[in-house]
């Protein structure tokens, strides 16, 4: 049983498909990358996924069920979005930010508890950021805010992760502890679906790949097998031997 | 920063305090000036027997200043939740009733109901239907322009709406008779709380009291409305749904206001910035901050402006005093930081 399923899926905005139909499945506990050039759809198939934007046409099913027909306060107790790492406009705490991960499981004209924010506190020790909950989200680092932001997300208490260019912006140090992240995420039996712009980061932690472009999933399978030299040099447009020279003169 | 129990208890009694003094300042100070002590023995006189109303200070306070300050807390407070509520809601540090148009539309509608010699019910529905009109509009056409900075779009196209509806209120001004309903509007539209009785605040007390509750219930998802509305989506909030809620209870906030002391201009953006620097951004603590602060404020203003001079001063020159240089100061402060 998947926990997100596509259905002859088309993505685009206002009526006018990109690409073909997806078809496509996340099972519990896997890691999925999604590799693909800018402007190749990554963002408007996770809007889609997340239900913020319709289907042009096919369906996207959690449960069994249409993400049209789920209310979206219980669309939120399965599906947790991470977000690029933004400043945000207006100072909330660290606390703050992570107990919004609570909103879906609060009363409808509640607000968080002591518990709340007990499990918001364990998740950001649980990423080893306990230590910034008093600090002020727009003052902390990059790398800082995407823990944040990942914290947020588990204390949703979801079953899949969606993470948009989670390492994006970030350095080689939070980089690592991002990614390492996300493996003892998977480890726990969270499914994670990440888009990246590096395939060595994509073949460090997943189980498969997908390889999408011009709104079309162009392959998607066991990450050994899905990412080649030849497939990045058709995904990107770039020739064989520049990937290939890449790979190899890494370490 | 979250405040510990300790600071919290300290934060509030510290708000509450000003509150009070600001109030027994406010009954003490006028062209007939009372001693604080006279203030308290007529304010605790009722204690004992009925409102003392036979002596000269007992007349000031019960039947003139009180009605007064009590007016002046409303408009502030009102003003101040409206406009925090409008910047949560809008992602925007630079708007508010005023910024928005609503004040303007609100003003228009209450003008029109002045010139076809309303009732002060009417007078305050047509505020508030010319508010929400108002704000529709600039939400509405600031949806329309993209790919440009939305604070900025936000911010012009509530300068336009404002304008037009300035335009609309001038109109009525020279259709208005000159002699009876022109100075009325006139001094009115500058904002004041000269004119409200004890009629108007029970009226206006109601709506400030309907667009407040919705805003206390939703206390904690208001926060949401600060992030990207796909990210709020998937924390699992109605983004537009919750914001047509705030929207509809901050405009009949703003209504309430305007039709009982005009268009008081600079309150709902000047009070929920410096409320942000005591509280913080939280809304369920921000919120009762900037309430505190906005009605300690318009009464600490309107004593000024029937205390300051020999003749009234209308009570929104006074706001813009104070708030036309804070906006400049936040606009740089804004400019630097984003």
């Amino acid at each position: 049983m998947s926990i997100l399923q596509t259905r002859d899926l088309a993505i685009g905005y206002h009526g006018q498909a990109l690409g073909t139909v997806i078809n496509l499945a996340i099972h519990p506990g896997e890691v999925v990358s999604l590799l693909g050039p800018n402007g190749s759809g990554k963002t408007t198939l996770f809007r889609t996924l997340l239900g913020v934007l319709p289907p042009v046409s096919g369906q996207v099913l959690a449960g069994g069920r249409s993400l049209q027909q789920w209310p979206q306060r219980k669309l939120a107790n399965l599906l947790g979005y991470v977000p690029q790492a933004h400043t945000g406009l207006f100072a909330f705490t660290v606390e703050d930010v992570v107990l919004m991960g609570r909103t879906a499981r609060l009363k409808r004209f509640g607000a968080p508890s002591a518990r709340d924010r007990h499990i918001a506190q364990a998740m950001l020790e649980r990423m080893g950021a306990g230590h910034l909950a008093k600090r002020r989200f727009t003052e902390i680092s990059g790398g800082q805010r995407q823990l944040a932001l990942i914290a947020r997300a588990l204390a949703q208490e979801v079953s899949l992760l969606i993470m948009d260019e989670p390492t994006a912006s970030l350095d080689f140090g939070n980089q690592l502890k991002t990614l390492d992240a996300i493996e003892q995420l998977r480890n726990e039996g969270l499914s994670v679906l990440i888009s990246t712009h590096q395939p060595e980061h994509a073949l460090t932690i997943s189980d498969r790949i997908a390889l999408i472009r011009d709104g079309e999933l162009k392959a998607i399978g066991p990450a050994q097998e899905t990412v080649t030299p030849a497939s990045l040099a058709t995904l990107y447009d770039v020739a064989e031997h520049m990937v290939a020279g890449c790979f190899s003169n890494a370490f | 920063m979250r405040m510990k129990p300790a600071d919290r208890r300290f934060h509030w009694s510290f708000l509450i305090l000003f509150l009070m003094v600001v109030v027994i300042a406010a009954l003490a100070i006028g062209q007939y000036t009372l001693a604080p002590s006279a203030v308290l023995k007529a304010l605790l006189a009722p204690a004992i027997a009925l409102p003392d109303t036979s002596s000269d200070a007992g007349i000031v306070i019960w039947n003139l200043r009180l009605p007064r300050i009590a007016a002046g807390l409303l408009v502030g407070a009102a003003l101040a939740a409206a406009g925090t509520a409008y910047q949560g809601m809008f992602r925007n540090p630079l708007v508010s009733p005023d910024i928005l148009g609503v004040s303007a539309g609100a003003g228009l509608g209450a003008s029109l109901a002045i010139l076809l010699g309303l009732s002060l019910p009417f007078v305050q529905g047509l505020a508030f239907a010319g508010g929400l009109i108002a704000v529709g509009t600039v939400y509405w056409v600031s949806g329309l322009v993209r790919r440009h900075d939305p604070i900025l779009v936000l911010v012009l196209s509530g300068v336009a709406v404002g304008t037009l509806f300035g335009a609309g209120i001038s109109l009525i001004k020279v259709l208005a008779d000159p002699s009876v309903q022109l100075p009325s509007i006139t001094f009115w539209l500058l904002g004041g709380l000269n004119g409200a009785s004890r009629e108007d605040l029970m009226l206006a007390l109601p709506l400030v009291l309907a667009g407040l509750v919705p805003m206390i219930l939703l206390r904690w998802h208001v926060n949401l409305l600060a992030l990207a509305d796909e990210e709020a989506a998937a924390l699992g909030v109605d983004v537009h749904k919750l914001r047509r809620i705030l929207i509809v209870a901050a405009t009949l906030m703003t209504a309430a206001a305007v039709s009982i002391a005009g268009i008081v201009g600079w309150v709902g953006l000047v009070i929920p910035h410096v409320a942000r620097l005591i509280a913080g951004s939280e809304f369920s603590r921000l919120l009762p901050t900037s309430i505190l602060l906005g009605a300690g404020f318009l009464v600490i203003a309107d004593t000024l402006a029937r205390s300051v001079a020999s003749i009234e001063l209308p009570l929104g020159i006074l706001t813009a005093l104070v708030g036309a240089p804070a906006f400049i100061w936040l606009l740089a402060r804004t400019g630097r930081s984003g």
